[in-house]
């Protein structure tokens, strides 16, 4: 039973590759537009990120440079596996540095480094539907993607500012797409939503279970869904990272005991590593000379 | 001083081998042969089989093995796995009147062509626990009918022959059934596709809804009008050859379900069908999935749609162990991007709450 299982390069077959390729190449001509493809199972769970799986595997080369984050952090568990995973099925450097990676697999955060032309991002998607919580059926929400029917999304918005004087939405908030698909950004912190507009590197979104695709082509308009009077806004923090003193980044909440000790770092590891080798050094932090 | 915890790589092969010893267990008791499960195992084999969709016996058994006996992790292993074999075609359909029956069993004829056979079934025996299983004492052969089997047509010809139930319904020609595995799901589903996802959803959540019908959620007053185990022959049509190829047998579970009558202005009154098909054996999915499949024809019938059986995004969509059990169990994944976001928001909102009660009973005050 040795020979039972054997994988072609990147784990997918070819011919599934080219249906998902098709698929990739038919979210970049509509931008937003969630393109229907036929899934296939992984090795790990749906929930693992199969559809962004699925979509590195079908893009990737012998010469790419992966990198996978999951929350912001390289070292996480499933960033690790799924790191592990394409070393092993195809064999391709892989790299923690956001700067040498030629296709960053990524779970709920885009880098706080600015990417750059030829670079890709791969999103692990969850739900792509962004009306799936408003209306529960398919049949129903791609009628309303068809004729643009998007009033549901504002009252829904409208009425979070009505009840809670806020927009309850702070991840997986809701952008349009160059004027014309309303898109799920994957459960990303909507700190993050700005870094999708105009973007020099292509983001790819695959949600595996529910078998779509979606797509922004570089440098498109991705506008965070708001009103005049209550304009979009990104969470702030009140104070710099504690490793690396950065502000204006995304930051992790760290217990630290249990008598309401905390700080506050950088969810982006490569970031925040990156400025301490550089000296920065934050109020709990200490410089890497000496954590060597 | 603060330093983040590293190590997940480490922290996953330490995982991965205490893993692979709790599967082994006490090294001191023989490990379970792949033939054990085959053999002694057979029906957690075939729900394996049929819910992973791939009809192998050894693999199977590897997977439950594997699984330390979680079927549907090891469901999931067979899926996996099938997902990445090369598809060389499609059978022809097979012929289950042609069936080398060992279980048939018919509700509502007492007897019939090629009468009724118990096989072998749980159904009369008393469900006491046997000692005599906690050793391995010999077991008798089982008898053998001498006689050559009789032609068993199905029961549902045999309403079909006086019109009383609705034709078996053959797709318009030209189309192809779709495939499941192939093509993303589309709703509104086409009965072809129902059934290809019926046929490997998972047994306990299409019994649950089998059994709401019952209890009047969308009930459809149904009977057996037939369940047949057995084998029967898959055959490849091949371009060059003028015979279909035959490629081997496989157990099936069938189960036509004959429910109430429907009849229009223009047609009769006529029973209805529910379908149930199944690799391996598996009664309580193949009866199931013929009440589910009747339930999910509502439309068809222009019954009303009130119950969530009848609804096909409700029970396809949700019908796949290996897509529930993964997304149910991806919470436990890290979220703490998304969790920070809330607890900020929920922050502010409790410090605004506070304030607005801060104001309050400072205008209280003043007003006493």
């Amino acid at each position: 039973m040795s020979d039972i299982a054997t994988y072609n390069f990147a784990y997918l077959d070819e011919q599934t590759k080219r249906m998902i390729r098709r698929a990739i190449l038919k979210g970049i001509a509509i931008p937003g537009y969630q393109v229907p493809f036929a899934s296939r199972e992984m090795p790990m769970p749906y929930g693992w990120g199969t559809g962004g799986v699925q979509v590195t595997a079908s893009i990737i080369g012998p010469d790419d440079v992966l990198k996978v984050i999951d929350q912001g952090a390289d070292d996480t568990t499933n960033a690790v596996s799924i790191r592990a995973f394409f070393r092993k099925v195809a064999d391709v450097e892989t790299t923690t540095d956001t700067t040498k990676a030629t296709i960053i697999q990524t779970r709920h955060r885009i880098p706080e480094q600015p990417l750059v032309d030829g670079q890709t991002l791969v999103y692990q998607v969850p739900i792509p539907e962004p009306l799936r919580f408003l209306e529960p059926r398919e049949t129903e929400t791609r009628k309303m993607h068809a004729l643009e029917e998007y009033g549901l999304m504002h009252v829904k918005l409208y009425e979070d500012i009505a009840r809670n004087g806020h927009i309850a939405t702070t991840y997986a908030y809701p952008v349009k797409v160059e004027g014309r698909y309303v898109m799920d950004p994957s459960p990303t912190p909507k700190f993050d939503n700005p870094k999708m507009h105009m973007s020099a590197a292509l983001q790819l979104f695959g949600a595996g279970r529910e078998q779509r695709i979606y797509a922004i082509p570089p440098y498109t308009k991705v506008v965070s869904l708001d009103f005049e009077d209550h304009p979009f806004e990104v969470q702030t923090f009140d104070r710099p990272c504690a490793l690396c003193g950065a502000e204006q980044v995304y930051l992790d909440e760290v217990i630290l005991d249990d008598r309401g000790g905390r700080m506050f770092v950088c969810s982006d590891t490569d970031f925040c590593e990156k400025r301490r080798e550089a000296g920065h050094v934050g109020e709990l932090g200490m410089a890497m000379e000496d954590v060597r | 001083m603060y330093v983040a915890v590293k190590g997940g790589e480490a922290a996953i092969d330490n995982a991965h081998r205490l893993l692979a010893d709790r599967r082994r267990g006490d090294r001191d008791v023989p490990a379970l042969g792949l033939a054990q499960i085959v053999e002694q195992l057979a029906l957690a084999v075939d729900r394996v089989m049929a819910e992973g969709s791939l009809y192998d016996r050894e693999l199977a058994a590897l997977a439950i093995r594997q699984a330390r006996g979680d079927l549907i992790e090891a469901i999931f292993l067979t899926r996996a796995y099938r997902t990445t074999l090369p598809r060389f075609g499609y059978s022809r359909p097979v012929d289950t009147a042609a069936m080398q029956v060992e279980r048939r069993v018919s509700a509502t004829y007492k007897d019939l062509p090629g009468g009724q056979l118990l096989g072998p079934t749980f159904d009369y025996t008393h469900r006491l626990l046997d000692p005599e299983l906690a050793g391995d004492a010999i077991v008798e052969a089982p008898a053998v009918r001498p006689e050559a089997p009789e032609p068993m047509p199905r029961v549902t010809e045999i309403l079909a022959q006086e019109g009383l139930i609705e034709p078996d319904g053959a797709a318009p020609t030209g189309t192809e059934p779709g495939d499941i595995t192939r093509q993303p799901a589309e709703y509104p589903m086409e009965r072809d596709v129902r059934l290809q996802a019926l046929s490997r959803g998972d047994e306990g959540f299409l019994l649950a809804l089998a059994y709401s019908t019952q209890r009047g959620y969308g009930r459809s007053h149904p009977f057996v009008g037939e369940i047949r185990i057995g084998e029967v022959e898959i055959e490849l049509e091949v371009p060059e050859l003028p015979f279909p190829v035959p490629l081997g047998r496989i157990r099936v579970t069938e189960c036509q379900m004959v429910n109430q009558f429907k009849g229009s202005m223009k047609a009769p009154p006529q029973f209805t069908r529910g379908y149930g098909l199944v690799m391996g054996q598996s009664e309580r999915k193949a009866m199931a999935m013929s009440l589910c499949d009747r339930a999910l024809r509502a439309g068809e019938f222009g019954e009303d749609l009130v119950a969530p059986a009848q609804d096909q995004e409700f029970v396809i969509a949700h019908s796949d162990n290996v897509q529930a059990t993964g997304f149910v169990e991806h919470l436990k994944l890290p979220h703490y991007v998304d969790f920070q976001a809330e607890l900020d928001l929920v922050r502010r909102m409790r410090g605004e709450f506070e304030e607005r009660q801060g104001a309050t009973s400072a205008r209280k005050e003043a007003a006493e």
